[in-house]
């Protein structure tokens, strides 16, 4: 059994609510290094996105993920929206019309959702954004994969980039507006990396 | 027709602003500002970003320049331009906003076309030219001393004018030595009322384009 519509948007009330719940966390994450709005902008965001669901309800996983893409977008306001925006747009674009999502699938879902932060925000690994959760994310759902359990890739994806977060702790910034603090930027965690790793361990609490 | 602009700020009042300050030298370019969220706030939306981009293209244009400020309005804007009908009528000019804007909006009044226009935003980067080596120096074709009538001088304006003309001649034009189709340039002259300004001119426009620098400077620019 894969995934299906309903999945697709538990995960997004599962991420809208990871978002309400870790708003003052990612704000404060965000203060020392950035212009502590992330959380606020998250929130703001997922919750526009629960509002253009209830109006018209998706019917696959990749309208829900397509029609996520447009609303982050046009809501969000930070870097995280067109980032964010450009991600769930590249998954919606791999799963199409498929009405049932299988491991493979899904992980080639997700790294297009990867690609399309790196093509939207030119940042590599190590650079200290969200990147540096989603790429251990990709390679671990990949590699699990292998097994064609759906549950597995998910929960590979999530627990590498909850890792991949905390691994942005000792970094250097060399893209947004942390890059501007230098080496002040070291020993904080990136905000991006954290609400990456929120979302993606949603997608796998959806599937439970 | 000319090539239409469009703001990306984070600040709804900068791009005003800058639109405000571009109009000014360029009256008949359309200047569109995309700034702030859709509920006004410091951000960048992809709804205001398309909306305008949207209205450019249905204005008869030669093609859409793109300003924009800080990481993320770039990251907006070029999500809106991969969510148009037509994808390549858009150019993204990786220019500082305000000094490029005004230097994109005088070569559209000039007449340059998108990637002309593209071009003297990014122009205004890049450090003044180096004096050019004594073996690569060929005599210029045209010359002219004009002398600084106007009150005031070498300002924006003046500056923005003769970039403007002279970015529609096919001609080679340096003013003391600096690049005539450099607002930037031109103004960082610091030339006062009574500086005689040497033209030297090289191309096909040679000779017309020290005739429309006579003509402007003689007058005044048409300033006190």
């Amino acid at each position: 059994m894969g995934l299906d519509v309903n999945w697709a948007l538990r995960w997004l009330t599962l991420s809208a609510q990871a978002m309400a719940e870790h708003r003052e966390e990612l704000i404060e994450l965000d203060r020392p290094i950035g212009d502590s709005d992330h959380g606020e902008n998250m929130d703001r965001g997922f919750k526009a996105v629960m509002v253009k669901i209830a109006e018209a309800p998706p019917e696959t996983a990749g309208a829900a993920l397509k029609l996520t893409a447009m609303t982050l977008m046009s809501k969000v306001g930070g870097a995280a929206g067109p980032l964010y925006g450009t991600a769930f747009l590249r998954a919606a674009t791999v799963l199409g019309e498929t009405a049932d999502i299988d491991a493979a699938t899904l992980a080639s879902a997700f790294q297009a959702a990867r690609d399309g932060i790196v093509a939207r925000g030119k940042a590599e690994s190590g650079d200290k954004t969200m990147v540096d959760a989603w790429t251990p994310a990709v390679d671990a759902a990949a590699s699990a994969a292998g097994d064609s359990d759906v549950h597995k890739v998910l929960a590979a994806a999530a627990e590498a980039a909850e890792a991949g977060a905390v691994s942005t702790d000792p970094m250097l910034a060399r893209k947004g507006r942390a890059s501007y603090l230098g080496e002040r930027s070291i020993g904080h965690r990136d905000p991006g990396a954290v609400s990456s790793a929120l979302i993606l361990r949603a997608a796998a609490g959806a599937a439970e | 027709m000319t090539v239409n602009l469009v703001v990306v700020s984070h600040s709804d009042k900068i791009a005003d602003g800058a639109v405000e300050l571009a109009a000014q030298m360029a009256p008949d370019v359309l200047i569109l500002p995309a700034g702030g969220t859709d509920d006004g706030r410091i951000g960048t939306s992809l709804e205001r970003v398309m909306a305008a981009l949207e209205q450019a293209a249905d204005a008869n244009s030669d093609g859409i320049v793109v300003l924009t400020d800080l990481g993320s309005a770039v990251m907006t804007a070029e999500s809106a331009v991969e969510f148009m009908a037509d994808p390549s009528a858009v150019l993204l000019a990786d220019a500082p906003l305000v000094e490029g804007l005004v230097a994109a909006a005088v070569a559209a009044q000039a007449g340059a076309d998108a990637e002309g226009v593209k071009e003297a935003a990014e122009a205004v980067y890049r450090p003044p030219a180096a004096p050019q080596h004594a073996h690569e120096h060929r005599p210029p074709e045209a010359t002219g001393d004009f002398e600084l009538v106007n009150q005031a001088g070498m300002h924006a304006r003046p500056a923005a004018k003769i970039a403007g003309g002279l970015s529609g001649m096919d001609a080679e034009v340096t003013l003391n030595g600096v690049d005539g189709a450099s607002m930037t340039e031109l103004m960082m002259l610091g030339a006062a009322k009574g500086t005689v300004l040497h033209v030297e001119a090289s191309g096909p426009d040679a000779a017309k384009a020290v005739d429309y620098l006579r003509g402007l400077i003689t007058a005044g620019f048409g300033e006190p």
